[in-house]
């Protein structure tokens, strides 16, 4: 008596990833991000009726997921995806590894396949790195970790044994990076001027009309 | 001004309004201000738009950092409460298992419905819109023109404050002079879309949104919109008084406790209440429709939430405003042996013909976009220009292969971050980490383009909601089934506009995410994403092929009347509601007139 859900009935393909969901064209969402049905393994969703003014921290709303040791591993990933540099902090300096295990704990569709990939690939991280190096992946020494980061960053990488893997960090990347340029560092290192109450909305400034040749 | 609980229901009412969102705060609202007493139901629960509106919150304090769930469909901060394409505990059916057959409905159960989250795109349908048999052959013609509905969309206009220019362009309506509040100036992204456009003969212009962009002049519009009714006026005057004009941050799918853009819990409801001429009662989910022997509503019984007792009460006349299904659900469980098939449907057609607006979308990125300087973007939440349909003469000369047209609406620029915003990079680098990926991120920050096409779908036979003879709600009604089919037109209209816009982002040097469909059938949004849900109960020139006449006033049942989208005939490209609200004000002008003359 439920309909086949919504997400089985699209080509993923036509799933596009938007800039701006929930803003210009309200209508428009990124499908992939949810689908239809329940499915709570790690305790309950926040609901349909949630409190939108109070501030959420990772582990509010459900159990994490992450034993010490995967959240060192995956604390260096965040550093090493997104590190520190002369205009912001590192992911880890902003705890985005929280953000990736509250995520992959969510007891909602979807999230449990990103859980079986972000640890089966942290688990393969270790693995590879003992094999290469004889040490946990977060022991590594900066060019080791490139050595391996290298491997399987790629959107098509080089051997087919770090197929997987690059899947997974590709996952994590992603993960991090919207863990990170949702914080206010990381919109600030961006760029991102807004959220801020004006006067008036002037447009783009003339060095923007002039760069795009409008002037 | 009150809002009621069960027991202070009175025992009859002037009016009854079932639903609250545009349709119905519309009709409360002109029915109010005009001294009929209304009882306004509401199936879902009170919602203060003031104090629970999430204004400058930004991702980082959501859970999931903001990102759409089951819960939440378009994300942690819409305003959207107890909503979705799925409400627990009130599933509806499919009659087909195929993709491509089913239709999604989305609910809100909130007070102000889905005005609380919509997009404020605030369309006219134009001349040919209502006369779509008489100009192609297909579907049915509305039994009104255009200029009968023309002072209407002024006054709704007037009303809500609608932002937006004058173009003078083929079926793309004027408002009256005065009535649009001035466009906000347009982004960096929509100039140049605007500029590389014009190449390959596509207008970009204005587009109109129920956003304040300055204050509404309070001095002038309520008499202009209320002659002879100082009450009214004195109570309009004090509701646009306390609406700000949008500061230009924070997006307006979360709502807006500043009141500058229009939900009917912000703009609608607070005058009418303070005439004390209208009852709110929240958490009442309305099955039937009450009748009596002659053949007149006597008024509706709902379920308490609350306590989940079935109550009835009384009313001169019943307004269904529910949304479009859900009114049309109302209709068909009204069954007695008097009305096998449900009320108001002699015809058989309650049910029949629903609508959604067909959706495709395509993103792509610019370089000239890139590295742009710091400045804010946020502008009205929401776009402030868009294409409108173009290619009237084409299409009329039967050159384009479907019948009717669409428009384009498009996101661009250096909106607030979310989960979204720096996904998938590695289709334009390959895949970087480190310091390179963190300087790709401030490079293409703000150089997306993402374009919607909004199009007009034909009503088919194929295409109709019932009742599922074995499923009910938790509330023990029995819920909707319901049967979809796309024509060719909509397939192919679907697989233009892909084409449309890879033409047009590479016309602006721009690479297209992903390629264009030349199948439809990959390119069309599910039946139901786009919420323009409409049809069901249709208008027309006769009782016999339609339920309602251009009043909104059932045919069968003189005082039973459905001012939401129910008896659209048609569902141009224009975004549906502020036609649901320009036409609830007409029904509710000749329920007034109708009243006053003792016929109803």
């Amino acid at each position: 008596m439920n309909p086949t859900p919504l997400s089985d009935r699209l080509d993923r393909r036509a799933a596009i990833k938007w800039m701006l969901a929930g803003t210009a064209t309200m209508m428009v969402i990124d499908r992939d991000t949810f689908a239809q049905g329940a499915a709570t393994p790690g305790g309950k969703g926040y609901g349909t009726d949630p409190d939108l003014i109070k501030e959420y921290k990772p582990g509010d709303l459900w159990p994490l997921t992450l034993n010490d040791h995967q959240r060192r591993t995956a604390t260096v990933l965040c550093a090493i995806i997104i590190p520190a540099d002369e205009r912001s902090p590192s992911a880890a300096d902003l705890h985005v590894q929280d953000f990736v295990d509250e995520w992959i704990s969510a007891p909602y569709p979807g999230h449990d396949a990103d859980r079986a990939r972000i640890l089966d690939g942290l688990a393969w991280l270790d693995a590879e790195a003992k094999k290469r190096f004889g040490k946990d992946f977060a022991d590594l020494a900066s060019h080791q970790h490139t050595a391996i980061c290298d491997d399987i960053c790629r959107e098509t990488p080089s051997r087919a044994e770090f197929k997987e893997p690059s899947l997974f960090f590709k996952r994590f990347r992603d993960l991090t990076a919207g863990g990170f340029y949702t914080t206010k560092e990381g919109m600030k290192d961006i760029n991102y001027v807004g959220n801020v109450p004006l006067v008036t909305f002037d447009g783009p400034p003339p060095e923007v009309l002039k760069k795009l040749g409008l002037a | 001004m009150p809002h009621i609980t069960a027991a202070e229901l009175k025992s009859n009412y002037d009016v009854i309004v079932v639903g609250s969102g545009a349709g119905g705060g519309q009709t409360a609202y002109t029915l109010a201000m005009e001294g009929v007493k209304v009882l306004m139901l509401e199936a879902g629960r009170n919602y203060d738009p003031q104090a629970e509106t999430p204004m400058f919150q930004d991702n980082s304090r959501a859970p999931l950092r903001g990102a759409g769930t089951v819960d939440k469909p378009f994300g942690f901060y819409d305003a959207t409460v107890d909503g979705g394409w799925q409400v627990p505990g009130e599933p509806y059916t499919q009659a087909s298992k195929e993709p491509g057959r089913q239709f999604e409905w989305w609910r809100s159960r909130m007070l102000g419905g889905r005005t609380n989250h919509w997009g404020r795109i605030s369309l006219r349908n134009g001349p040919y819109d209502f006369k779509p048999y008489s100009r192609d052959g297909l579907g049915f013609d509305w039994p009104m023109n255009y200029e009968d509905l023309a002072p209407y969309y002024d006054r709704v206009e007037l009303l809500v404050g609608v932002y937006g220019s004058n173009e003078g362009l083929e079926n793309t309506p004027d408002s009256s002079p005065g009535v649009l509040q001035p466009p906000p100036k347009a982004r960096a992204g929509e100039l140049l879309t605007q500029h590389h456009a014009k190449k390959i003969g596509l207008p970009v212009i204005p587009i109109h949104r129920a956003v304040l962009s300055v204050r509404q002049d309070s001095k002038t519009i309520p008499a202009r919109l209320h002659p002879n009714n100082p009450k009214a006026q004195r109570l309009l005057a004090q509701a646009m008084n306390e609406r700000a004009a949008c500061f230009w941050a924070t997006p307006c799918g979360r709502g807006c406790s500043i009141k500058a853009n229009y939900q009917s819990t912000t703009v609608h409801l607070p005058p009418a209440l303070a005439t004390g001429n209208l009852d709110i009662l929240s958490d009442a989910m309305v099955r039937e429709v009450t009748m009596d022997d002659a053949g007149k509503a006597t008024g509706v019984a709902f379920i308490n939430r609350k306590s989940k007792q079935e109550m009835k009460v009384k009313a001169r006349v019943v307004v269904l405003s529910a949304s479009a299904c859900e009114s049309v659900r109302v209709l068909l469980n009204s069954k007695s042996v008097r009305y096998p098939n449900g009320v108001a449907n002699s015809s058989g057609k309650v049910g029949k013909y629903i609508m959604d607006t067909v959706g495709a979308r395509l993103s792509g990125q610019i370089p000239a976009l890139e590295n742009l300087p710091a400045h804010n973007e946020d502008g009205a939440g929401g776009g402030h220009v868009y294409v409108p349909w173009w290619l009237y003469k084409e299409q009329h000369a039967g050159k384009l292969g479907f019948a009717r047209g669409y428009h384009i609406e498009f996101g661009s620029g250096r909106q607030m971050p979310g989960m979204g915003s720096m996904g998938g990079l590695d289709w334009l680098n390959g895949g970087t980490y480190g310091k390179a990926y963190k300087e790709d991120a401030r490079r293409y920050y703000g150089s997306f383009l993402g374009f919607a096409g909004r199009g007009e779908m034909i009503p088919n036979e194929d295409s109709f909601c019932e009742i599922d003879p074995m499923v009910k709600d938790k509330w023990g009604i029995p819920v909707l089934r319901f049967n979809w089919k796309w024509s060719e037109h909509e397939i192919k209209q679907a697989a233009h506009m892909q084409q449309t816009f890879a033409e047009l982002i590479t016309t602006m040097g721009g690479r297209v995410r992903q390629a264009p469909q030349k199948d439809g059938n990959k390119a069309i949004e599910p039946g139901g994403s786009i919420i323009h849900e409409v049809g069901g109960a249709i208008m027309g020139a006769t009782p016999r092929n339609s339920v309602t006449n251009q009043w909104c006033q059932t045919w069968d049942v003189k005082n039973l009347f459905l001012t939401d989208g129910a008896p659209f005939c048609s569902n141009a490209d224009k975004n549906p509601t502020l036609t649901i609200m320009a036409l609830a004000w007409r029904a509710a002008d000749y329920m007034l007139e109708e009243m006053r003359k003792g016929n109803l």
